[in-house]
């Protein structure tokens, strides 16, 4: 018999298309991603040797982190032009195709993969972006890489890889009412620290993870990276092949069903064994809001944000002061306590149609405070399409909200929408780095539902009981 | 890419945890198209203060540190975003080595892409490299083919490195050009996976 193995080993596997000792192994790519920002150099590159897309009908290119969000037609920066004009002439140079900003497929490449269905189950996928672990998701080893790495990825459609070490994350029992795949991931994160995934692809597993949607999963296998892991995936299951079915790049009819049964043989066998394994109980996991400058420093909602002085390693020690002094907070706030000025709902991370249907199912007949600017960025224009054949614009707007086109948008601030120096945004987005939202902007991240709640409170409260009382 | 095999030079300390490449390179540096020209932004926000004016207090910007060429930093280093921007600009700053003492994955690569050594040391290594730093008189020497680093204060320690991306920067290969004389093994893989 057969020694039983992890999906990360299955689909690795099947990928290597050389393999020498002392060398990494050559692994093939099944998918190439390419936007704007990562690209320009590589292609570059190609150029200046003569080279060619070896795979054009493997590579996808789309545009989003500079595109505009109030205009999807207009860019003003003149450098962000030059970036995305570079993007359209290069695909048109070397025969890739591309949605460009008025395209209907286009918006957040994390966020149209799936929706595609060029996402799927066992591929290998990567683009420069490291939130590519997004597409784990299917049971897909989707990783980001840098920009000489999709150079090498146009050239020859392969990369030198060392077989990665594998990490089991367990998620025990199911989420509480009010909790969500956000609260999850960044309880996950907060729990180990932001680097116990470094050198390993994550596979997580567990009862709360089965019971999640795609688009669920997708928020989970998203945030991989900013626990250090450039992969985290999810077996394939009915969950998926149910999302999958009827896309467009998906076989169809008898081809689907052949599919679904390799698909069906990636997950992981019963009795693998992985490099390491982390628990967590989900039930014990609430609603999250980061207080520092990394998505590990974060807490539940009914908790204060930490005191440097109880910390005994120095380093430790300054790292808390330096996030407290960054982020404006006392030391030992209850984080209820923290008054906002901007709400961003968007990025690969939140942005798809599940995330706006139940942000909007908070904020539904109540207004945003009056001193918060308030932003719902959909994760592609069919997201946008799609909620606004539901009314959800409509929830938006009369609540407050500014409803705009789709894009990465605020969540780097690379477009004109940008929190200025010193504003504390509630964010749905997945880094809360210095600067990250704009210069000397201040970032909280949460999950699209507390996003809501605290656009109508003006300061971060506990979803579970507005949703309970509608009243703060 | 230039070869590295041994290098001598001035270093500077960055005693923080988790330095993410948004910090190494802002997001309004990266909409060049260009691969050069990304040393003025390194570190920008802390460089430089609202008013474009250098930050005294941020070691970089100390006259001792000037034309260092071995960076020195703590845990989880170029975490974040896979910008290669990041070493683009620590190498146009004058960067050849970094010293740390984990980094992220992603961050890790992309170096040897670009020819920059990065060393994992222990906290008690780093925390001594950066304490002697403060000497003007220091330096620190790596020996790639051998993997040891030494100082001119009777340091001495030896590092890991993986076979493929040592041969990477002991020769200055371009990466691309090794893996095409494996095209007929690609060309092979792809037939077999129509």
């Amino acid at each position: 018999m057969q020694k039983p193995k992890n999906i990360i080993q299955k689909v690795w596997q099947q990928h290597v298309v050389h393999q020498e000792a002392g060398k990494p192994d050559l692994l093939f790519i099944d998918l190439h991603l390419v936007h704007e920002v990562t690209s320009p150099q590589a292609f570059e590159g190609l150029r200046m040797n003569g080279r060619k897309v070896r795979r054009p009908d493997l590579t996808y290119a789309t545009m989003d982190h500079n595109v505009s969000t109030r205009d999807r037609n207009v860019i003003k920066d003149p450098i962000s032009k030059k970036q995305i004009d570079t993007l359209k002439e290069n695909c048109q140079e070397f025969g890739v195709e591309l949605s460009d900003r008025q395209h209907p497929d286009n918006g957040i490449v994390h966020v149209i993969g799936p929706e595609l269905g060029l996402t799927q189950p066992g591929k290998t996928i990567v683009c420069g972006d490291s939130h590519t672990s997004t597409h784990g998701a299917f049971g897909a080893l989707a990783f980001g890489i840098g920009t000489s790495e999709v150079e090498h990825v146009l050239a020859t459609q392969t990369l030198w890889q060392a077989p990665p070490k594998t990490m089991n994350v367990k998620v025990n029992g199911n989420l509480g009412t009010g909790v969500t795949a956000k609260d999850l991931i960044l309880a996950i994160i907060g729990k180990f620290g932001v680097q116990f995934g470094t050198g390993y692809v994550m596979e997580y597993t567990g009862e709360a993870i089965r019971s999640l949607s795609m688009e669920e999963r997708m928020t989970v296998c998203n945030m991989s990276i900013e626990a250090g892991a450039r992969a985290g995936l999810i077996s394939p299951d009915e969950t998926t092949f149910e999302y999958l079915k009827g896309r467009r790049h998906v076989p169809k009819g008898e081809a689907f069903l052949e599919a679904v049964a390799k698909w069906r043989a990636l997950a992981t066998d019963e009795g693998a064994q992985y490099d390491a394994v982390v628990e967590i109980e989900a039930s014990e996991v609430e609603p999250q809001v980061t207080w520092g400058t990394n998505p590990g420093m974060c807490i539940p909602i009914t908790a204060s944000v930490p005191n440097p002085d109880h910390e005994e390693k120095a380093n430790k020690k300054d790292e808390i002061s330096r996030a407290l002094h960054y982020m404006g907070l006392e030391a030992g706030q209850p984080i209820s306590s923290v008054e906002i000025d901007h709400v961003f709902i968007g990025s690969c991370t939140n942005s798809r149609l599940s995330d706006l249907r139940k942000a909007a199912d908070v904020i539904r007949g109540h207004k945003v405070n009056p001193k918060v600017k308030a932003i719902v960025v959909p994760g592609s224009f069919s997201v946008k399409m799609a909620a606004e054949k539901e009314g959800i614009d409509q929830i938006f707007k009369e609540a407050g909200f500014e409803w705009r086109e789709a894009g990465c948008s605020m969540c780097l601030a690379m477009n004109d929408d940008i929190v200025p120096p010193g504003g504390r945004c509630a964010s749905t987005s997945n880094r809360n780095f210095e600067g990250r939202q704009g210069n000397g902007s201040r970032t909280h991240l949460v999950s699209p539902e507390m996003a809501a709640a605290a656009a109508v409170a003006g300061r971060f409260v506990d979803v579970r009981q507005f949703t309970a009382q509608g009243v703060l | 890419m230039e070869p590295l095999r041994i290098h001598t030079g001035v270093v500077c300390p960055l005693n923080r945890n988790n330095v993410d490449t948004d910090q190494i390179i802002p997001k309004q540096f990266l909409k060049r198209i260009e691969r050069s020209g990304f040393g003025q932004f390194l570190f920008y926000h802390w460089r430089f203060d609202d008013d474009g004016n250098l930050r005294e207090d941020f070691s970089m910007n100390h006259p001792k540190y000037q034309g260092a060429s071995i960076l020195v930093a703590g845990e989880n280093f170029g975490c974040g975003s896979s910008r290669e921007h990041a070493p683009w600009a620590i190498q146009d700053f004058g960067f050849k080595v970094v010293i740390a003492q984990s980094y992220a994955d992603i961050f890790k690569n992309n170096c040897v892409k670009n020819g920059i050594l990065t060393i994992q040391a222990s906290e008690e290594q780093v925390q001594s490299i950066m304490r002697k730093a403060e000497d003007e008189e220091y330096s620190l020497t790596v020996n790639l083919e051998d993997q040891v680093v030494t100082d001119n204060q009777g340091l001495e320690f030896t590092f890991d490195i993986a076979p493929y991306p040592k041969e990477m920067l002991l020769n200055g290969w371009d990466e691309i050009g090794v893996t095409l004389n494996y095209e007929d093994k690609i060309s092979a893989y792809e037939l077999a996976h129509k």
